[in-house]
């Protein structure tokens, strides 16, 4: 058995080294499609740091009448914390609502004028709340809303803030959804460049495959040696791609951060290694062991 | 070792023959251990397609194909050859080596490695290899080209190596379908010279040819074929077609 292997080994081997354009053509057919899938996975990854750091950007907040306590307050926080959906909410006093606005402003003579003015703090305690749809920010607006809050609650911005909050989530739902569907049909078009490279690669062989059925080879000694072509193939464009990847993460990734407001590319890629590896072997030697054995299978069949 | 019993082989009718075309009929003979047979006729006369059918390439339309060797462990066995599955067949080829007007050479194979696939197909040991290779080059005049590959030989060597490849794993039968068809006469008689040299050695050694001098001057025994009928097989046999 292990000299039947050794064999084909050495055959797909030779093989590969003596099809030079065919098998530099195979490999780089290969490298597109790897990395194709590979930016794929890349660009969900940068999309998503993008939508969140929107996403955590968009919140309503709730202010409480003055005079209401600090534990009416954090008591009306648990209550909502209760609503399915709600991702984060922070209490926000008055003292810090004051110190908050006086930083933003520190360089704006006549808000501090106006300020000083007024006298008093100005500013109600608040809830800052994020959810993740639109329709728990209704659930939140429409609890509030209710008479037991009546006496607590002076406002919720929900209302000036709906058209904002509902065109985020319906281009962030649509994002994933033509997102996901444009990477299916990028990655199938791929995939079938490459099968039909491998199938057109072992087309110019199946007068070899008819010879050596005729000198005895059983069907798996035959099939073996085209396997492993098909892997070396693979392989190598693994490689390839991935020092593409790597080389082009780490050039870019500076750029990246600045652009993306903090998407570090050279780390994603880093943290993300063995998923993207994963991806790579997957497609490569997938690709090159089922197209081989679909296209050998063909003319053995003859 | 080989028997057909009222062998007939149609192919249905397709693009190029609207017609089914009887490339055999009824063909009945039998050939014995260490015989060498020639196969005359013309082009398109069946000879191709009795080997085909030999080999199991092909299956007959009607009749049987018997073919007698000892396996591996010594045991006589008797294959029915018109029963075989593919899966069946890669076993009765390596009873078998067959030398073919084309070659059929591996072309990204040394002359070293299509001699020696033969063997490996089998299970054969690397060192087994080695050894036998370079002896089986030495037979057919070639120890000097085993690094060479095909599209760098001449026809006549092309089809030395097809030989060497034939015999290498030393097969109870050898088949040459028109291996000189391409040669010309110095190699031919080159290569017609090896395959008696073969049968001189203990092989069983079929000739399929339409080549009037080698049949005439052999005197082998003759199965002459004309429209897919077996019209003669003569013991000392002359070229009647």
């Amino acid at each position: 058995m292990w000299i039947y292997l050794k064999r084909i080994l050495k055959s797909g081997w030779l093989n590969f080294k003596r099809s030079q354009v065919l098998s530099v053509i195979t490999v780089f057919v290969m490298f597109l499609t790897i990395s194709l899938l590979t930016f794929i996975f890349i660009f969900k990854g940068a999309s998503d740091f993008l939508l969140y750091s929107l996403e955590k950007k968009i919140d309503v907040s709730v202010y409480f009448k003055e005079g209401v306590s600090e534990e009416e307050i954090l008591k009306t926080k648990d209550l909502l914390l209760e609503i399915q959906g709600v991702k984060i909410i922070n209490y926000v006093s008055p003292a810090e609502a004051l110190a908050k606005f006086k930083e933003r402003y520190k360089d704006d003579d006549l808000i501090a004028k106006a300020l000083e003015e007024a006298g008093d703090n100005p500013f109600l305690a608040s809830l800052n709340i994020t959810a993740s749809q639109v329709l728990d920010y209704e659930s939140i607006a429409k609890l509030l809303g209710e008479s037991r809050f009546e006496g607590l609650v002076s406002n919720v911005d929900y209302f000036q803030r709906k058209p904002v909050i509902e065109k985020f989530f319906s281009l962030k739902n649509s994002l994933e959804k033509t997102g996901l569907v444009a990477a299916l049909i990028l990655a199938m078009i791929a995939f079938s460049i490459t099968f039909v490279t491998i199938r057109l690669a072992i087309y110019s062989s199946s007068e070899e495959i008819g010879i050596m059925r005729l000198v005895g080879a059983s069907n798996w000694f035959i099939q073996g040696q085209f396997i492993v072509q098909g892997i070396i193939c693979g392989s190598l464009a693994i490689l390839i791609a991935l020092l593409v990847f790597s080389a082009l993460s780490y050039l870019l990734s500076s750029r990246l951060v600045d652009l993306t407001g903090g998407f570090n590319l050279f780390n994603y890629f880093l943290g993300n290694f063995f998923n993207i590896l994963a991806l790579q072997v997957l497609t490569g030697a997938g690709l090159g062991i089922i197209s081989s054995l679909v296209a050998v299978r063909k003319y053995l069949e003859k | 070792m080989i028997k057909f019993q009222g062998v007939n082989k149609i192919y249905p009718a397709n693009n190029f023959h609207p017609e089914p075309t009887e490339a055999l009929k009824d063909i009945s003979f039998e050939i014995k251990e260490k015989e060498f047979v020639l196969i005359a006729g013309r082009s398109g006369a069946g000879k191709t397609t009795l080997i085909k059918l030999l080999i199991g390439e092909e299956k007959p339309t009607k009749g049987r194909i018997f073919f007698n060797f000892e396996d591996d462990q010594g045991i006589t066995r008797n294959l029915e050859v018109n029963k075989l599955k593919r899966k069946d067949l890669p076993e009765l080829r390596r009873h078998i080596g067959v030398v073919f007007q084309d070659y059929k050479l591996l072309p990204r194979k040394t002359v070293f490695e299509n001699v020696a696939y033969a063997l490996e197909v089998v299970g054969a040991q690397d060192p087994q290899i080695k050894n036998e290779v370079p002896k089986a080059l030495r037979i057919v005049g070639l120890e000097e080209r085993s690094n060479h590959f095909p599209s760098e030989l001449s026809g006549g060597e092309k089809q030395r190596v097809a030989i060497a490849r034939a015999l290498i794993h030393r097969p109870d039968l050898i088949i040459a379908d028109e291996p000189t068809g391409n040669l010309d006469p110095y190699h031919t008689w080159d290569i017609i010279k090896l395959l008696l040299k073969i049968n001189e050695l203990g092989e069983t050694v079929i000739l399929a040819t339409h080549d009037q001098d080698i049949i005439n001057n052999l005197e082998k025994r003759v199965i002459s074929l004309e429209d897919g009928k077996l019209i003669k097989d003569e013991k000392k046999g002359k070229y009647i077609i």
